[in-house]
């Protein structure tokens, strides 16, 4: 499908966008997941200012699309997109995991506008996500459910379960995500529990696999697109990604999967920032 | 209406009953559909059954997402599969969430004497009483099954029921209002009170007509919401009495003693625990050797009662 420059220029400044807002969650000294949400930020704001069906007004519309995070570590950026569609107020960014902030450590339904699980022990998002879609299929619902997993996550075994379920179900209204950056909390994917044949694995489960770079939106776009219109079943977009992408000092280090910035690093940041938003621009 | 004092089978037959003008009540089961009668249920109504496969923990968060679309899930396994092989997932995607997902614990406490300890289930309780917003169910025949499936589906919030596998006597009155929260006098009595639950409602009863030969007045309450526990009512069943003892199918920690233990806890009353101990089950030709074995027939209540109304 082609897709008109000026969606995607408007969507890559949305994704910038994201990223600044993660920055802005996290100041120098406070501790947030800055890696594994910004890896999959291009791919968060392809869903939410465009595929998805979102209603600005109602957080809890019927008919809309949902997001799971799956891995709920990397909340942090899909409050990036919320605090976009106006779910909640931009002062709540500075208050994220403080006592009196709507924005908690990991996904949490009851206290955050636009969250639509209770997610965060790793492997359980994509078997919600499978419920939520079985409901909405008995309801003869359109509406679609997106997942978004870690590649580390993959080595809970729920998540094998519920891929092997979605297929049982041909749970074609649901969509998985794979944020395949290769790093996990401590190290390296192949470093700490390689799992070998990925793309393999899902195939043989049944489901449609779109693999695809998760950071060139064109390709995202056609990745959701065709997820949407395959109807035989399932279908994973499995996203090559870097961690803390277009961060340099974070960008493929375990490090920043859970840290805080120095001064001069968020400075940095920052200005990585400004620089994609000249050139995006430009 | 119920057709059979089978705790098991009434359990299936309420929801096939409630499910024909509630189309919202879907189940879901891990292959043990023929022992917990969710067939029952997948017979009438095969678009609103899913089959899980042997996977409990995808099972519980599966239950928790179609809970998000407005659907009343019934969660079906063995106690000891249905809570503790999907713990994280009951307490992660289901309680913290506060979901109106139904679990059933079939075949519970030792009543799958065939089976052995793997799959007795001597924890459930605990495992269940312990998360935040759960309610947990423990009813002692088929007439209080009937009223409470129910009960569960009419009020809102994750809930916990462990069913017998076993038939057991009808001791409920089919007449009388029921609620969850409610606790209900099957004997009266004024020197000592049995708080029990499950089949050891019936124990209990028994022990109360022995120790009413020996001259000891005990009153039995049957005490089928285990969380959350009236406690009011707890304090006015024991108001005055010599001694509490609690009879239940389950580890004498973390169960219906401790939590009876904690609400007294300010009450100047001795208390008895009875349950099979702190052990696993182990594997008999039928129920009654194991009632036996692990203590917890009539005369082992009665035993607690005496040995309760021992204390100085």
């Amino acid at each position: 499908m082609n897709y008109s420059q000026e969606l995607v220029k408007e969507l890559q400044l949305k994704a910038i966008q994201v990223r600044a807002n993660i920055l802005e969650m996290i100041p120098p000294g406070k501790v947030g997941h800055l890696g594994g949400s910004s890896s999959i930020a291009d791919v968060m704001a392809a869903l939410y200012f465009h595929t998805m069906k979102v209603n600005k007004d109602d957080p809890k519309d019927p008919a809309r699309d949902r997001l799971i995070m799956s891995k709920g570590h990397a909340v942090l950026v899909q409050y990036a997109c919320l605090v976009e569609l106006g779910y909640f107020d931009r002062s709540e960014l500075g208050k994220v995991k403080t006592f009196k902030g709507l924005l908690q450590g990991h996904p949490d339904m009851d206290k955050t506008p636009g969250i639509e699980a209770v997610t965060g022990s790793l492997g359980q998002g994509l078997s919600v996500s499978l419920g939520v879609a079985l409901g909405l299929t008995l309801d003869k619902s359109e509406n679609h459910v997106y997942t978004i997993l870690g590649d580390g996550e993959l080595a809970e075994g729920q998540v094998w379960e519920a891929v092997m379920a979605s297929s049982v179900y041909k749970a074609s209204n649901l969509t998985a995500i794979v944020d395949w950056n290769g790093v996990q909390a401590t190290s390296t994917t192949a470093e700490i529990f390689p799992i070998e044949n990925l793309v393999e694995k899902w195939k043989a489960f049944g489901w449609n696999v779109i693999e695809i770079d998760g950071h060139d939106m064109v390709q995202i776009l056609g990745a959701l697109d065709a997820a949407k219109a395959y109807k035989e079943g399932p279908t994973v977009i499995m996203a090559h990604t870097v961690k803390g992408k277009c961060f340099p000092f974070a960008e493929g280090k375990a490090k920043y999967h859970n840290a805080a910035m120095s001064e001069e690093e968020y400075k940095i940041a920052w200005q990585c920032i400004a620089d994609m938003r000249k050139e995006v621009e430009a | 209406m119920r057709t059979t004092d089978s705790l098991r089978t009434t359990y299936g037959e309420t929801l096939v009953e409630l499910g024909k003008d509630n189309k919202d009540i879907v189940l879901l089961e891990a292959d043990l559909g023929n022992s917990t009668m969710s067939k029952l249920f997948a017979a009438e109504y095969p678009d609103r059954y899913f089959q899980m496969g042997i996977a409990e923990q995808n099972m519980a968060s599966v239950s928790a997402g179609l809970s998000l679309t407005g659907k009343v899930p019934f969660m079906n396994s063995f106690a000891v599969f249905a809570s503790g092989r999907a713990y994280d997932q009951i307490r992660s995607s289901i309680t913290i969430a506060n979901l109106n997902v139904k679990i059933c614990g079939s075949s519970a406490g030792l009543s799958d004497y065939g089976d052995g300890k793997t799959h007795q289930s001597i924890d459930d309780i605990a495992l269940m009483q312990v998360l935040p917003h759960m309610t947990v169910l423990s009813p002692c025949d088929a007439v209080e099954t009937e009223k409470m499936v129910k009960a569960m589906v009419e009020q809102k919030g994750p809930m916990y029921i462990r069913i017998n596998r076993n038939d057991l006597p009808i001791v409920t009155n089919p007449d009388e209002e029921y609620h969850i929260g409610k606790m209900t006098q099957m004997v009266d009595g004024k020197d000592v009170v049995i708080f029990a639950t499950g089949v050891m409602v019936q124990q209990s009863m028994e022990a109360a007509k022995i120790l009413g030969k020996e001259g000891i007045s005990a009153r039995v309450v049957n005490v089928s919401t285990i969380k959350p526990l009236d406690t009011k009512a707890l304090e006015a069943y024991a108001e005055g009495m010599k001694g509490v003892v609690t009879a239940e199918e389950h580890n004498v920690i973390g169960g219906l003693g401790s939590a009876v233990c904690s609400a007294l806890s300010k009450k100047r009353v001795p208390i008895e625990i009875l349950g099979v101990g702190d052990r696993f089950g182990t594997s008999a030709e039928n129920y009654s050797i194991l009632l036996k074995h692990y203590g917890l027939e009539a005369e082992d209540v009665a035993k607690k009662v005496r040995s309760v109304l021992a204390y100085k």
